[in-house]
């Protein structure tokens, strides 16, 4: 049952979304996933080492057969097992960008570039060679042999070289992890202007959880083959019954838009969507309008019943308690700030001192805030 | 020039036997070197074995085994007379059969390296990038397992052109069919006539060292080119 | 004249009296004598002692060997040219070259029913390939061209003809069905006075010059008192009897 001599694959609903369903078993670890994701934007495959990131992956790309399949994507079907039919890698739209880059050794830049695009009918070419050279940068090196880039430099023409078949799902796996500080700092702004200005949904692979956070609109959490969460990524980070939140470095991501910049004190101000509040954090000017994304730990948020006077905290947020759940001996409460949320950790002595409940409106004090995108 | 007519056609043959074998094992032990390499079936390791036999076999052993499964009352044989082809040895096409299986590891081996050599990622990621099968190995593979392929013909060519155990006892020593250089230079030792032996043999060796000589040379040149 | 047999005493007396030195004696033996030399063996060394370390093969590929230093003691050579040129060119005891046996030519299928005791099959032409030893190497090889050329056959089975590098080969070739028939010789389809196998077509003497096989003392066996005890065995009645029972002929 190969799905050979099928003409064309079962029609699906188009609602646009991606669902898949895997069943991968090896002796000493199953990978058994369930998802339902969005078909625009990144979602983020999260989780540690081991826990079936990569196998998933492969799945969607039909690198791996798993034993039950189910996958569609935009309206087309790329497998059923229930059916037999089974779209195998080389036929479906993708593009999948390795962990190390993966380069033709025997191909210029230009060759390996080349190489998916001419394999493509001209009528699907969306992504022109042009614009992934400027969006990766990397036009000058063109001529060059993958063994005479640098780390980053393979990545990138990676990156490119799965955009330039114009796929319908864009897979990246770990691709930052190969690299030192400095080239990820170098690559991962060539991925936010990926999501920014191209239409391709992309599934990201990753174990870091900064570049989750900074990438991300969707995130699945994956923990031994199984899927432990799948939802929005601000949303997720904060649920309580997650390893997120009751981590040591719980935090909470939160979408700003710049509205000013003190030259003299060299500080930042963002306004927060649906809320007066502002928020300073000491950082180079940016261009007013910018949207940025920003962490605050929940340990770095302390609360007080009135505001503060004469104090060295910067920002002071009205913020309403959602909801709270003990750990041990303290308290992980999550605040509403606007449309969106904080996370806030105290100890369960200052909880009752304060007389805490669901509802109230109290000030949320921030010691620190890091800025996850320039 | 002391080489009688019947040398020339020696020399002829040979070569002409070393060229057929060389493009033939290359058709045939591609696919073999490829299933080698890829596959993690439980057959891989006799297989491999098998295909490795005629490196440790005497030259001769293969011989007799192909002189009587070719002949009438052989397998091999039967099948071909009951295809209408008659019986093979005596024949050049006996020849080639009997080269092919004695050059068989010296083909295949090189081609295994390369091939596992290469490893799964060019293929994953020509398979991301659209390339089928096919095409990946014409694409990808081939090119990256060219010093494997160049190695292969060499080892396939030279091996053959130096055959002698096989040829002897299959070939009934039929000038212009089954006469190569290495069976007349033996002629030549047993009926004494060691000058044309010596013209034969030291052109034999002439040419095999510069065989190797081009096959280290553009290794090392291969390898600087990495 | 006189060394030899001087020689020859001296050795048996040796032998009688001691009741054994045991020496050692490497024969070199033309491959059409294989049969009888294995029957001869045991024999000769339950007889006198000496151990006999017996290689078979081609006596042109001898011839080589022993003028580049091969240890051979005795030749036991196909031909009689073979032993005499040794003998010419100093590497044999001078003297020593006898014939040991007369070799038959047989026409020889392993089919038995392929032949009826004449050469009628052969006249017909009806088979493929005719096996014989090369010509220009083995004197069996010889004798078939010139029964072939008597037969006026020469032309006509030409391109039928396969030469196996030896009488052995030749053999081979007809043993393993792939040449349907060919000329081998008596010795190696004949026991114990009749043909052990297949069907064969004894060819008469007078078709083809007789096949001398002549033995020699090589120089490196020249002091070696097995060689001389072999050479004498071999000329004795015990050996004839051996030899005759093979199909081959004495002087």
């Amino acid at each position: 049952m190969f799905g050979f001599g099928k003409a064309s694959p079962p029609a699906v609903q188009d609602d646009g979304r991606i669902r898949a369903r895997f069943l991968v078993k090896h002796p000493g670890f199953t990978l058994d996933i369930d998802l339902d994701l969005p078909g625009r934007g990144v979602s983020a495959l999260f989780g540690h080492s081991g826990s079936g990131k990569t196998s998933c992956l492969r799945c969607f790309a039909g690198l791996d057969r798993p034993q039950l399949g189910y996958l569609q994507v935009a309206g087309a079907l790329w497998q059923d097992s229930e059916r037999g039919f089974f779209l195998p890698a080389h036929k479906r739209a993708i593009g999948y960008v390795f962990q190390d880059a993966n380069l033709f050794p025997h191909l210029s830049v230009r060759g390996n570039l080349e190489y998916g695009q001419r394999r493509i009918p001209a009528a699907q070419r969306k992504v022109a060679l042009d614009q992934a050279l400027e969006l990766l940068g990397i036009g000058h090196l063109l001529e060059r042999m993958p063994s005479a880039l640098s780390g980053g430099e393979r990545q990138r023409v990676g990156i490119a070289r799965a955009l330039v078949t114009s796929p319908r799902l864009l897979l990246m796996d770990e691709p930052l992890a190969s690299l030192d500080l400095k080239r990820k700092q170098e690559v991962l702004p060539y991925l936010e202007r990926l999501h920014e200005e191209l239409d391709i949904p992309v599934l990201y692979v990753s174990h870091a959880p900064d570049e989750v956070a900074r990438l991300a609109d969707h995130l699945v959490l994956l923990d031994e083959g199984q899927v432990r969460a799948s939802g929005p990524l601000k949303e997720t980070l904060l649920r309580a019954d997650l390893p997120f939140a009751s981590d040591e470095d719980a935090e909470a991501v939160i979408d700003g838009q710049v509205c000013g910049h003190d030259a003299a004190y060299d500080l930042l101000e963002l306004q927060l969507p649906g809320s007066e509040a502002r928020l300073r954090l000491p950082h180079t000017a940016l261009p007013s309008g910018h949207q940025v994304r920003v962490k605050i730990k929940a340990r770095d948020v302390s609360l007080a019943l009135n505001r503060a006077e004469d104090c060295s905290l910067l920002n002071l947020l009205l913020a309403t308690v959602e909801s709270w759940q003990a750990l041990d001996a303290q308290i992980l409460l999550t605040l509403r700030v606007g449309e969106q949320r904080l996370l806030a950790r105290i100890t369960r002595y200052s909880f009752d001192q304060l007389g805490i409940h669901a509802g109230q409106t109290l000030w949320a004090q921030i010691k620190s805030v890091s800025l996850l995108a320039p | 020039m002391p080489l009688s007519k019947n040398d020339l056609d020696a020399i002829l043959l040979t070569l002409e036997l070393a060229s057929l074998t060389t493009v033939l094992l290359l058709i045939i032990g591609t696919p073999i070197a490829l299933w080698l390499a890829r596959t993690d079936s439980w057959l891989k390791r006799p297989v491999g074995a098998v295909v490795a036999l005629p490196l440790v076999l005497p030259p001769t052993v293969i011989g007799f085994y192909l002189l009587v499964s070719m002949g009438p009352n052989g397998f091999f044989g039967q099948l071909t007379q009951s295809l209408g082809l008659g019986t093979f040895t005596f024949t050049f096409t006996g020849l080639v059969i009997g080269s092919i299986f004695y050059s068989l590891p010296f083909v295949v081996q090189p081609l295994q390296n390369a091939f596992e050599a290469i490893g799964r990622g060019p293929l994953e990621a020509a398979a991301t990038l659209r390339a089928n099968p096919w095409d990946s190995f014409f694409s990808v593979v081939l090119p990256l397992a060219r010093p494997g392929f160049i190695t292969a013909a060499i080892l396939s060519f030279a091996h053959t052109i130096g055959e002698f155990g096989v040829v002897l006892m299959i070939g009934g020593n039929i000038p212009g069919k089954t006469q190569v250089v290495s069976v007349q230079i033996y002629n030549h030792v047993e009926t004494m006539n060691y000058a044309q032996a010596h013209w034969l043999a030291g052109g034999m060796v002439a040419f095999s060292f510069i065989v190797l000589l081009a096959l280290y040379g553009g290794r090392n040149a291969r390898m600087r080119a990495l | 004249m006189l060394k030899p047999l001087k020689h020859s005493l001296l050795a048996l007396g040796l032998v009688f009296a001691s009741g054994a030195i045991a020496d050692e004696v490497k024969v070199a033996v033309a491959a059409n004598f294989t049969a009888p030399m294995q029957a001869i063996t045991p024999a000769f060394e339950k007889a006198t002692g000496h151990k006999l370390l017996v290689s078979f093969g081609a006596t042109g590929q001898f011839y080589a060997q022993i003028r580049n230093g091969a240890p051979y003691d005795v030749l036991l050579a196909a031909d009689d040219t073979t032993p005499a040129r040794l003998e010419r060119e100093g590497a044999a005891v001078p003297g020593s070259r006898f014939t040991y046996a007369i070799g038959g030519l047989v026409l020889w299928s392993a089919d038995a029913s392929y032949l009826d005791g004449t050469d009628a099959a052969l006249k017909a032409g009806q088979f493929r390939h005719l096996s014989i030893a090369n010509p220009k190497a083995a004197p069996y090889g010889l004798a078939a061209m010139q029964v072939l050329a008597k037969q006026g056959l020469s032309e006509t089975v030409k391109a039928k003809l396969v030469e196996g590098q030896n009488i052995t080969q030749a053999h081979q070739f007809v043993s393993s069905g792939n040449a349907e028939l060919g000329f081998v010789a008596l010795s190696q389809v004949y026991k114990d006075g009749q043909l052990s196998s297949g069907s064969a077509w004894i060819v008469p003497d007078a078709m083809y010059d007789p096949i001398r096989q002549d033995a020699v003392i090589l120089k490196q066996g020249a002091n070696n008192p097995a060689a001389v005890a072999l050479v004498e065995y071999l000329k004795g009645p015990e050996a004839a009897k051996v030899i005759e029972s093979f199909g081959y002929k004495l002087p």
